[in-house]
């Protein structure tokens, strides 16, 4: 093994396997010890290509380092460790377990250098987060996580379609940027895989509906990884494909729009991601190794995904706290916490500033840096559609959010003000350090900008006038919040996204299975039996007897067939859900016992 | 100490919703001064006249809220035992 290198990937892994036999008492010291050892690992990473693995012909590459896999390498490294900080009393290992492995996922996805490495991690991905959806525990926690599931294993064969296209027209797997100046189908194939992980509309409604069934503490890694990962992959892959920029606008707007419906305060976020991610997207679009304004762009990428991972992350933890002290999440349930959940409040606010984009706060520093590549690249209804967005944001990160929970009229049940209380020391302090971060980058924005893959950065982000105008916009924003404060009082209400489809589409096709079908059949069954005169008897012995042996033969094979899956996924859907994790983090074992043989087997 | 800052300033609400009041004018004010709001690199005419981003700001705010609330009552916002069976 003269030639092993140190994936952090294999850091997380290798800590999830353990964590079930570390003794009890040890556990916390483990759940601290192994993202430190990551984070550590990734900071000490030197720029190369290290880990190549050759398999059957292909020459697969573990760790291409560079600026771009860097800089996202160190903020989800970074995410892992104050995520697990903050659920670090959760006592049920599967989920620490399931947390790492999706975070392995995510470093091996940015750490690939071919696009079969990528899809490996990528579905590795979705396979371990889905377990933070179920261990919630609740029904409709359960069949959220298996629409998670079926809509990234859609999202899984299109990538694949597209990666294995490419293979035949190029010859090659390496993950590199695409040919955008003339798509091909296996172009569009690997966009469709990717923007779905991104939760571009229309390929973005298991985004609200997973994030929001999740488990307190499985939303801040939900709120990181997965999104993020697909910008990466896009920024590596796609840059400066055009139609990335009006999508891009689309969902920013997009997901604004849906926050002012949005009753439940963690739908609510996760329609801001979509909406923050879609200023990311709209940055790739943009993006131009050969233009200053698209190297603004592509820094602008990864500088608002960086701060994006803190403060989100931070208002997942901010409303986390609250439903897990109080047990609620919606507005029209809460209201007036401040005296009970201040030091909650006060992080809350800090992310609400942050992705607002007030001056001293990160998102400033980083989201101004897209908007201003859309200005000065001369697509002002980008850029004006961008400030739009801006406007939304502070509007429902920045005063719903914290206006309905900790302030105005106190709807609370009694059982729920008794519970809350400002949370357990582990969750303040993750909460704290996010907050600090959050401000250091938009006070110190040198920091930030020194990580970034294209140096030298020009951009200055305190100038008068952009200072002026952000302050403008926002605090005018805020006089609208009052103005509109009755017109915004929240609802109990959802709101229908595209998941309409498959959700009332999937019933329907179970009513049609139940019902026509079944009434087919029955008829056809009295035709030939009511029908049966004299001169047809012998057709309908006939008929019948195809009826008997080939149609109900058929039929019943596939319903036993069906019910066997369905009794099987029950298994795997209620009380054993350890055992799947178990079977998944063993497969996934194999996997890399079988890449560690392969190392050595290799010349 | 949170708690005592918050009290207090909804002890003096009236003072506070003045003081935002006063702050939002002096932004417009300053926008105005055009050694402390150097607007040379914008983009558009529209973006050099005073407070244009205040105007923006506010009349965005109300679109969204407008245009979202019509949008959720044309069908989109149901109720919450929508999807139950």
């Amino acid at each position: 093994m003269s030639n092993f290198w140190l994936h952090p990937a294999w850091v997380m892994l290798a800590g999830a396997a353990l964590a079930p036999v570390v003794p009890a008492r040890l556990r916390k010291g483990w759940l601290v010890l192994v993202p430190v050892l990551a984070l550590g690992r990734t900071l000490a990473l030197e720029p190369g290509i290290f880990g190549q693995v050759q398999v059957a012909d292909w020459v697969l590459v573990l760790g291409r380092v560079d600026r771009l896999s860097l800089v996202f390498g160190y903020i989800m490294s970074l995410m892992a460790l104050l995520a697990t900080l903050y659920g670090l009393h959760v006592r049920r290992v599967g989920e620490h377990v399931a947390a790492w492995v999706y975070v392995a996922g995510s470093l091996g996805a940015i750490y690939a250098g071919d696009l079969l490495t990528l899809f490996v991690f990528w579905e590795l991905m979705s396979f371990s987060s889905v377990f933070l959806i179920w261990y919630r525990g609740r029904p409709q926690s359960l069949s959220a996580g298996y629409r998670y599931l079926l809509v990234h294993l859609a999202g899984g064969v299109a990538l694949l379609a597209g990666i294995v296209l490419h293979y035949r027209a190029t010859g090659s797997l390496a993950f590199d940027a695409f040919n955008v100046a003339q798509p091909s189908l296996a172009t569009y194939l690997v966009m469709i895989g990717f923007i779905l992980n991104a939760a571009v509309p229309p390929l973005h409604a298991w985004l609200p509906d997973a994030y929001a069934e999740a488990t307190f503490n499985g939303s801040v890694f939900l709120s990181a990884f997965t999104t993020k990962t697909a910008v990466y992959a896009l920024a590596r892959g796609l840059p400066g494909l055009d139609v990335l920029v009006p999508l891009g606008v689309i969902m920013a707007v997009y997901g604004v729009v849906y926050a002012v419906l949005e009753n439940d305060s963690r739908r609510l976020l996760a329609y801001h991601i979509i909406s923050q991610v879609g200023y990311m997207v709209a940055g790739v679009g943009l993006a131009d190794l050969d233009s200053p304004v698209g190297r603004l762009a592509l820094n602008g990428v990864c500088a608002h995904a960086f701060a994006h991972i803190l403060y989100k992350g931070l208002l997942f933890m901010g409303t986390g706290a609250v439903l897990h002290m109080t047990g609620e999440s919606r507005f029209t349930h809460l209201g007036g916490l401040y005296a009970k959940m201040p030091w909650t409040f006060v992080f809350t606010l800090v992310g609400g500033l942050s992705i607002s984009g007030f001056p001293l706060f990160s998102g400033f520093v980083s989201k101004s840096m897209i908007v201003t590549a859309s200005f000065e690249g001369h697509r002002l209804w980008a850029g004006f559609g961008l400030m739009l967005a801006s406007s939304g944001t502070f509007l429902h990160t920045g005063l719903k959010v914290p206006y309905f929970i900790w302030f105005g009229q106190n709807r609370c049940a009694p059982a729920v003000w008794e519970r809350a209380a400002d949370p357990g020391w582990n969750m303040n302090l993750a909460m704290a350090i996010t907050s600090a971060l959050c401000v250091w980058i938009g006070c110190f924005p040198s920091s930030l900008y020194g990580l970034l893959p294209l140096q030298p950065v020009v951009y200055q982000p305190y100038t008068g006038y952009h200072v002026s105008q952000t302050l403008q916009v926002l605090l005018f924003t805020g006089l609208g919040f009052f103005v509109f404060l009755k017109t915004l009082m929240p609802e109990p209400t959802i709101s229908l996204d595209t998941d309409w489809f498959y959700r009332m589409g999937g019933r329907a096709f179970a009513r049609l299975a139940s019902g026509p079908v079944q009434a087919v059949d029955r008829w056809v069954g009295q035709l030939y039996r009511r029908a049966g005169l004299a001169t047809l008897v012998q057709w309908a012995q006939r008929a019948g007897r195809f009826d008997q042996r080939i149609i109900d033969g058929a039929v019943d094979g596939l319903a036993a067939l069906v019910m066997s899956w369905g009794s099987r996924l029950r298994r795997v859907q209620r009380a054993h859900v350890q055992e799947s994790l178990l079977l998944a983090l063993g497969m996934t074992a194999l996997v890399l016992v079988g890449v560690v043989l392969y190392r050595n087997l290799a010349p | 100490m949170v708690v005592r800052l918050i009290e207090f300033l909804r002890a003096h609400l009236k003072a506070v919703v003045r003081s935002c009041y006063a702050g939002l004018a002096l932004l417009v004010l300053v926008d105005a001064w055009p050694w402390l709001v150097d607007k040379s690199h914008a983009h558009t005419g529209a973006e050099r006249l005073v407070g244009f981003w205040s105007l923006f700001g506010f009349v965005a705010c109300a679109l969204i809220i407008v245009v979202s609330k019509a949008y959720g009552r044309a069908g989109i916002s149901q109720p919450e035992d929508y999807y139950d069976e």
